[in-house]
């Protein structure tokens, strides 16, 4: 509860005069009181003037301010952590998943400011994503079955990775609903890939190997191979159904998954949950949690048990113990069969190849988290109050010694006892771990609303101690920490990712916001610091990265093609703008710049297929247009240098003006022209 | 002076017999051959610089006017421009800028045959010591010219007056505050000309003696 009093100083508590004039200093003394007291909260309930480091009073109108709007010391050091000034700008960007609004949230830490929707599996207007040729050829990529798919589930961004830290050169994330991946360019933070998994048809785990090698995808709900239609019977989904770890091969020179060089590795159907790639003394294997390895069926329908009791009789799930390099090799080998069109390890020949083992994890469990070292692998209970520590080590030792018991699918099982280090109990609804730069672990406890730091220990089990929790607002999803699952955390902060917010924002209807919070865990309390509402979908995961590592441009170079990062050929020129008819379609090449569309009069017949280019030919970076045309479903983003296409088809006569939408001069309303269909 | 005259007059009256005149008269001048190197260092450097800045442009804009380019922030001093009626950088100075690429190089190289050949070729470099001046002169000129002939019919021209850009020092126009000044390749050539001066003065009272 202390925790909670040090982050949420209830607007109504009654602030001593005393304690701002005694107790708290100048700027300086207030953060030197508000990190190293131990217990912040109660330097309000202390009350009576105590001497400030520096002898200083918070001045006056500091002080008047503070107790106006019924901010408790806590409150005010809370906002001095968190403040960033007009002209300065954060020290972290924290990439979130955009939930099921298929997009990706940037914001700035320690403010919490929102910086960014990248569209990603969801058509944008405003970034005329889904809406250009070259937008919507990416979204093509993510095609099921020669379906467009508009929509979709974002969970776990994942930044490339140098030497298990991140690299800033580029984001992946997951869609779990239709098991596809995209690729986000941070040379201009945008979305340049989508591709579709052609065996499995819904994901969860995802995240990237040391060095970003590949991209790792693991299913989530098993379907027989390429999702073919199947009995929904125990029998057919023990023989047909399957899971799979794909891993998809990274072209870093090229900035594209290869899709001809990745490979995937077939799962029994146990539900495969998160997953992480092991580093330093587990580089070269990864793991991921399973939930149903009781290979239930849903029978509700039926009048028998739902998923959810079915699912979860077992006390026991399993570990998915993979070795990707060994597979690696076997795929470059060329004894593997394709599926789909993409190179696949069945289970047996996974097992014969020794790519493959399990290890006993109590009970349904969620987040599978490797310590910064790579010696241990953190396994969060979710219906189980412990995290699980298991040791690679033991693991490679138990593997070597042989004579393991197999499951149905004889994959071989691991003795959980020669697996495991330790367990530490943290609290009701463990779900996911980060790291900090000073040997703690933090777990969030989705039942108890809480956060939790405890330390990491050693192989013989000794250190592992849960040393303090943390309320948190509500229902805690993941957290994260900058580089927090890296070889190297930073530590400073953690961010709860909250599913639920209920009265922490004015209210804004039954759509609740999202709630992330911003936790200082730099000193020997955490602090809650900062609420942010996401007024969309919940985002799962957040990946946070030292900005100072991270290089967009600033501007395109002109004539940009925003799909390749090159030139585009058919650039519009400058001077050269028209419309030209070429018998069945017609071809108008514009440019703008303020405030003139050139052309900004386009005549068509009715009928003709329309390609038209728009090339921003602005220099000065932040002059941005928008290009929106009246009745035929088009919305651009235009940066300077960048090149769009868009193609329609006037089929129905009328004047629809044409308009620059991002208010761009003085003249921005002028910015305008008139498309006529005759 | 007098004595200098003097000298010179009986030099050129009764050249030496014994000397040999022609390696005497073809003696490097060493004060032009400065002047020349000076001066094709200024041939790419700018000669004339201005800066701009406005509340959206926290990084300001610039242009640079050099022998053979004009560089820098171009297209969006333009683009600006354009709202007041202002013409674009290129139309000014057409003739100067297209004649001067091959005639400024042409006046180094004059300022170089001056220093090698000496005698009365020495007046060959009597142009370059007036390139400063010129362009002094012109570039008042232009910027009169094309503050004072802004399109009427642009998108501003009922917001700003016309008026002459300061060739030097601090300016504004709408919510720009500018700062010009010459550039290097103005000041080497300014000091390169005052060299030329002495230079010239100093052969005209010395001669090769």
């Amino acid at each position: 509860m202390q925790g909670s009093e040090n982050g949420n100083g209830k607007p109504g508590a009654a602030i001593s005069r005393g304690v701002f004039m005694g107790g708290l200093g100048t700027a300086g003394a207030l953060l030197a009181t508000g990190c190293n007291t131990p217990k912040p909260s109660n330097v309000a309930s202390a009350g009576g003037p105590t001497p400030g480091a520096a002898g200083a009073v918070l001045s006056g109108d500091a002080r008047k301010i503070a107790e106006a709007r019924g901010l408790a010391p806590a409150d005010v050091v809370a906002a001095l952590k968190t403040y960033v000034p007009s002209g300065k700008t954060d020290e972290y960007y924290m990439f979130a998943s955009g939930g099921h609004s298929g997009q990706v949230l940037v914001v700035g830490l320690p403010s919490m400011r929102l910086l960014k929707v990248i569209p990603v599996f969801s058509p944008e207007s405003y970034g005329g994503w889904g809406f250009s040729e070259g937008s919507h050829a990416v979204l093509e990529g993510g095609a099921v079955d020669g379906r467009l798919i508009t929509h979709g589930d974002t969970h776990h961004p994942a930044f490339s990775e140098t030497d298990g830290d991140y690299d800033g050169k580029f984001v992946f994330i997951n869609d779990k609903v239709n098991a596809r991946v995209a690729v986000i360019d941070l040379r201009d933070f945008e979305c340049k890939q989508i591709v579709k998994n052609p065996v499995i048809i819904s994901n969860h785990g995802h995240c990237v190997t040391p060095n970003t090698e590949y991209v790792i995808e693991t299913s989530q709900y098993a379907v027989p191979p390429g999702w073919k239609p199947a009995a929904v019977t125990k029998s057919a989904y023990a023989n047909e159904y399957r899971g799979a770890m794909t891993f998809w091969k990274f072209d870093r020179p090229k900035g594209r998954i290869d899709p001809q060089r990745s490979f995937v590795l077939e799962l029994p159907p146990y539900w495969q949950d998160l997953t992480d790639a092991g580093k330093l003394a587990s580089e070269g294997w990864a793991f991921c949690n399973s939930i149903n390895t009781e290979l239930a069926v849903p029978e509700d329908w039926n009048n028998g048990p739902s998923m959810e009791i079915s699912a979860s009789r077992n006390d026991m799930d399993f570990l998915h113990v993979v070795n990707w390099k060994a597979a690696e090799s076997l795929v470059r080998s060329g004894r593997v069969s394709q599926k789909n069109g993409i190179a696949y390890i069945p289970i047996d020949q996974a097992v014969r190849e020794g790519l493959l083992y399990l290890v006993p994890e109590p009970k349904s469990p969620h987040g599978v988290d490797i310590t910064p070292d790579g010696k241990f692998i953190v396994v969060c209970g979710k219906l189980d109050p412990h995290v699980s520590i298991y040791s690679i080590a033991k693991i490679k030792q138990a593997i070597a010694k042989g004579g393991m018991h197999k499951d149905p699918y004889g994959i071989p099982i691991v003795n959980f006892e020669d697996a495991l280090v330790t367990q530490i109990k943290v609290g009701l609804g463990p779900l996911h771990n980060q790291f900090d730069d000073k040997g703690n672990g933090y777990t969030s406890l989705f039942l108890d609303s809480a956060v939790t730091r405890w330390t990491v220990g050693d192989e013989s089990g000794k250190g592992w101690n849960l040393v303090e929790t943390l309320p948190v607002q509500y229902n805690v999803g993941h957290v994260a920490a900058p580089h927090g699952d890296t070889v190297k955390p930073r530590g400073g902060y953690l961010v709860a990712l909250n599913k639920w917010s209920l009265d922490r924002f004015v209210p804004v209807g039954p759509f609740y916001p999202r709630n992330l919070q911003l936790i200082d865990t730099s000193g020997q309390q955490l602090q809650l610091l900062y609420d942010m509402g996401i007024g969309m979908a919940e985002p799962h995961y957040a990946q946070i990265i030292d900005a100072k590592l991270v290089k967009p441009e600033d501007i395109y170079p002109p004539n940009t093609d925003v799909f390749t990062l090159k030139p585009d050929p058919k650039a519009p020129v400058f001077g050269k703008e028209g419309t030209s008819d070429h018998g069945d379609h017609v071809e108008v090449n514009m440019t703008v710049m303020r405030s003139t569309f050139r052309p900004d009069v386009v005549r068509v017949e009715r009928g003709k297929r329309v390609i038209w280019r728009i090339n921003n030919v602005e220099t000065a970076k932040n002059a941005i247009h928008g290009f929106a045309l009246a009745g035929h479903n088009i919305s651009l983003s235009l940066e300077p240098g960048k090149v769009e296409t868009i193609e329609i088809v006037a089929d129905r006569p009328g004047t629809y003006p044409y308009y620059c939408t991002d208010f761009c001069s003085a003249l921005h309303l002028e910015l305008m022209g008139y498309f006529v269909v005759t | 002076m007098s004595s200098h005259v003097e000298t010179m007059e009986k030099t050129t009256a009764k050249p030496p017999i014994i000397t040999t005149p022609v390696k005497q008269g073809r003696r490097v001048n060493g004060l032009l051959l400065v002047a020349a190197a000076m001066l094709l260092v200024a041939l790419f450097l700018p000669w004339w610089q201005m800066w701009m800045h406005a509340p959206q442009y926290p990084d300001g804009l610039s242009v640079q006017v050099g022998i053979f380019s004009v560089t820098g922030d171009v297209s969006e001093i333009d683009d600006l421009n354009h709202y007041i009626g202002f013409m674009p950088l290129a139309a000014m100075a057409p003739v100067e800028r297209h004649l001067g690429t091959v005639l400024a190089p042409l006046i180094v190289l004059l300022v170089g045959l001056a220093s090698l050949l000496g005698g009365r070729w020495k007046w060959l470099a009597l142009p370059a010591v007036a390139l400063p001046v010129f362009l002094v002169v012109d570039l008042a000129w232009w910027l009169w010219y094309a503050g004072h002939h802004l399109n009427p019919y642009a998108a501003l021209s009922t917001s700003v007056a016309p008026w002459t850009p300061h060739l030097f020092g601090p300016g504004g126009v709408g919510q720009f505050h500018t700062f010009a000044m010459f550039g290097a390749g103005f000041w080497l050539s300014a000091a390169a000309a005052l060299l030329m001066i002495v230079a010239l003065v100093r052969t005209e009272g010395s001669g090769h003696a």
